[in-house]
């Protein structure tokens, strides 16, 4: 997994609510094993038309945004399926860290698997910061989650909370599975006392 | 002293907390894991890391997501799909792994086959690759949906790092009136809290309409917990719960069967017990409800009305209710019996249990569709049995397709979708734009209600319609 430090780049407002991971990335992708073209599938159905020609009204597909590597969401985003996919298309994209006043309760825990720093604000601060973002199209934010700040393009600072554990693995980049079995031992004391305990389970 | 009453959710994970972790997450040991057809590439993705499957002996398996329905078992026409499906079938001979594939009569959707077997246990963890995995925590144990990074590690450890969710009650008083289901319930409750209304949350359904409920209604119920942004959704083990299960292939059985049961037993919510949010709910005045939109909270009853997006204060909203009236292709203030469909589908999770076939059909029986219909069941064993009780000539006669169990039309993953534009009447959980296909309008709500649009080509209230008949 990539490891994610701060992040300073161009972010991009998008006012959706209920971003579910189907609009994220169609069912009909799935089948690709994880790789560089997911790139390409990230909001597939809203992003190219008929022709598989980009849509000029969707927002990453204009000028200011397409260098986007931040995206400002708004309520519940990555709702849905716990296609894992949406997180690989948006970080294949480029996609680093999504701001939002809440998310998918799936898609937040996959966004720690795969690199991708989610961060929750207060609506009234996922607001303001999409508002700006309208206003200044092409303007940068900064997330930092070694200090835990966001930084905003009118210069406010936001900070933000992130569980310790998670926190660790982004900035470490962790191999989570590896850490894990550094607790073999205990897992297989626990095993052998939960069948001992509930011995109905043992197939 | 006597100990502090706890939730069902509460006993059952301090019962597989192995360790802290730093911060709030907890490594939580996982029982038992379902796997599909779309999972199958995780089984590569370890292999390359050199990493070993830590307790076979935990994994069921089926295929459900790819695997086509048409009648006679069609081959899969991608060959790089067909080798998903092979591949599942290649790694669970491999790792000894009960695994039912097409042409089994135990293959079904992974979440009817879980009950089915009598793989699903009150007071387990049990995980898949599958947001609907909520559907489990119907039998009383806490189930719920992972990503493909969680499913290897699930494998490769038997954990998985997890933060504690909160505890949710929905009280439900009352019982539904005729032509009422589980799945209007639960529909109605989403609309209520939102779909996010359960984030952060597992969900406890109780209350005296809960209790009254079958396990497939329970199933239906808790199936769509995920809709509601919670990540699981429980309730309580009962008689019922364990009637269902007894004599299952997966089940224990003998002196082990009256040992569990004595445990199973401990596990519901304490009196006084406190959760962190409490919903009241009164089923009692529910009509047949239906969604209008592409979030599964946009339901209302069907005597209702499609929204007008002028009467939102908040412009947000009024954006939001812009945008999928014009996916959806409605006009404002359209009484919601006047909207004409396309297309019928009765499967899915939610609804392609046995219950829900038999609600469907006792609607269809005499009857001709107007539209192109699909029943999909849950499962081989669901259509065997709906076919001894002649289900599938009632459905054949009435002009229905009676298909091959699987995902189907639920996913728009594995063929069966919709033309572009088309409005479908389904039983299934998800409405979002194109689910059933690129362009395509998706109407959620019950067997009987997507039976009735069947037969009249329209959103139709099936309470007037039985009426009408009678």
């Amino acid at each position: 997994m990539d490891a994610f430090t701060t992040l300073t780049a161009v972010a991009v407002p998008f006012d959706f609510v209920n971003v579910d991971t189907d609009r994220i990335i169609p069912a009909r992708f799935l089948h690709k094993p994880r790789g560089p073209e997911y790139a390409s599938l990230l909001f597939h159905d809203v992003r190219f038309d008929e022709d598989g020609h980009e849509r000029a009204d969707f927002i990453l597909n204009q000028p200011a945004f397409r260098s986007a590597r931040i995206l400002v969401a708004n309520d519940n985003f990555g709702c849905g399926s716990s296609r894992e996919h949406a997180v690989w298309s948006l970080a294949a994209y480029g996609i680093r860290a999504v701001i939002a006043p809440s998310f998918g309760d799936i898609f937040f825990n996959n966004c720690f698997k795969v690199g991708v720093l989610p961060v929750v604000v207060a609506p009234e601060t996922g607001v303001a910061l999409r508002r700006q973002l309208h206003a200044m199209p092409g303007a940068t934010v900064t997330v930092d989650l070694e200090t835990q700040f966001v930084t905003a393009p009118d210069g406010t600072v936001i900070p933000f909370a992130v569980d310790p554990f998670r926190r660790r693995g982004l900035l470490r980049g962790q191999d989570e599975i590896a850490l894990t079995l550094e607790h073999a031992p205990a897992i297989a004391a626990f095993e052998r006392r939960r069948l001992a305990e509930e011995p109905w389970l043992t197939r | 002293m006597t100990p502090a009453p706890r939730t069902l959710f509460e006993k059952i994970w301090s019962r597989h907390v192995v360790t802290e972790g730093a911060g709030e997450v907890s490594l939580l040991y996982v029982d038992r894991l379902l796997m599909h057809d779309g999972a199958v590439h995780t089984f590569d993705r370890l292999r390359k890391a050199g990493r070993a499957i830590r307790r076979p002996g935990a994994i069921g398996a089926t295929a459900d997501h790819y695997v086509p329905t048409a009648g006679a078992r069609v081959a899969i026409a991608d060959a790089e799909v067909r080798g998903m499906v092979e591949a599942m079938g290649r790694h669970a001979a491999e790792l000894g792994i009960p695994y039912f594939p097409p042409g089994d009569a135990r293959q079904g959707i992974v979440h009817v086959m879980g009950p089915e077997q009598g793989f699903t246990l009150p007071g387990i963890t049990l995980v898949c690759g599958d947001s609907h995995t909520a559907t489990h925590g119907a039998f009383g144990c806490l189930a719920f949906g992972i990503g493909s990074s969680e499913l290897e590690h699930v494998l490769a450890t038997s954990c998985l790092w997890q933060q504690k969710p909160r505890a949710m009650r929905i009280h439900v008083a009352g019982a539904p009136p005729p032509g009422v289901s589980a799945k209007d319930v639960i529909l109605a409750i989403i609309a209520r809290i939102s779909a996010a209304g359960g984030t952060g949350h597992v969900i406890e359904y109780a209350g005296p309409a809960i209790a009254a409920m079958s396990m497939e209604e329970r199933m239906t119920v808790c199936n769509m917990s995920i809709e509601a942004g919670a990540r699981a959704g429980m309730v309580a083990p009962d008689q019922r719960t364990y009637a269902f299960l007894e004599g299952r292939p997966f089940a224990p059985a003998g002196a082990r069967w009256e040992e569990a049961v004595a445990f199973w037993q401990t596990l519901p919510t304490d009196d006084n017990a406190a959760f962190d949010a409490e919903v009241a709910f009164d089923a009692s005045a529910l009509a047949p409800t239906v969604t209008w939109g592409t979030s599964p909270q946009e339901a209302l009853p069907i005597t209702g009305r499609v929204p007008d997006p002028a009467d939102s204060p908040d412009p947000a909203r009024r954006a939001a209710v812009e945008r999928m009236l014009a996916y959806m292709g409605l006009a404002a203030n359209t009484p919601l019996t006047a909207i004409r469909i396309d297309r019928v589908f009765v499967g899915s999770c939610t609804n392609s249990r046995l219950e829900d076939l038999r609600s469907a059909a006792a609607v269809v029986r005499g009857r001709r569709v107007v539209v192109p219909a699909w029943a999909v069941p849950g499962s081989g064993l669901i259509k065997q049995a709906a076919e001894a009780e002649g289900l599938d000539r009632v459905f054949r006669e009435a002009g229905f397709e009676w298909r091959e169990p699987g995902c189907s039309m639920c996913i728009g993953m594995n063929g069966d979708i919709a033309r572009p534009g088309e409005r479908v009447a389904s039983t299934s959980n998800r409405n979002f734009e194109g689910r059933q296909g690129k362009g395509v309008r998706t109407h959620l709500m019950s067997p009987a209600m997507a039976a009735a649009a069947a037969v009249t080509g329209r959103l139709t209230d099936v309470r007037a319609l039985v009426r009408e008949g009678a």
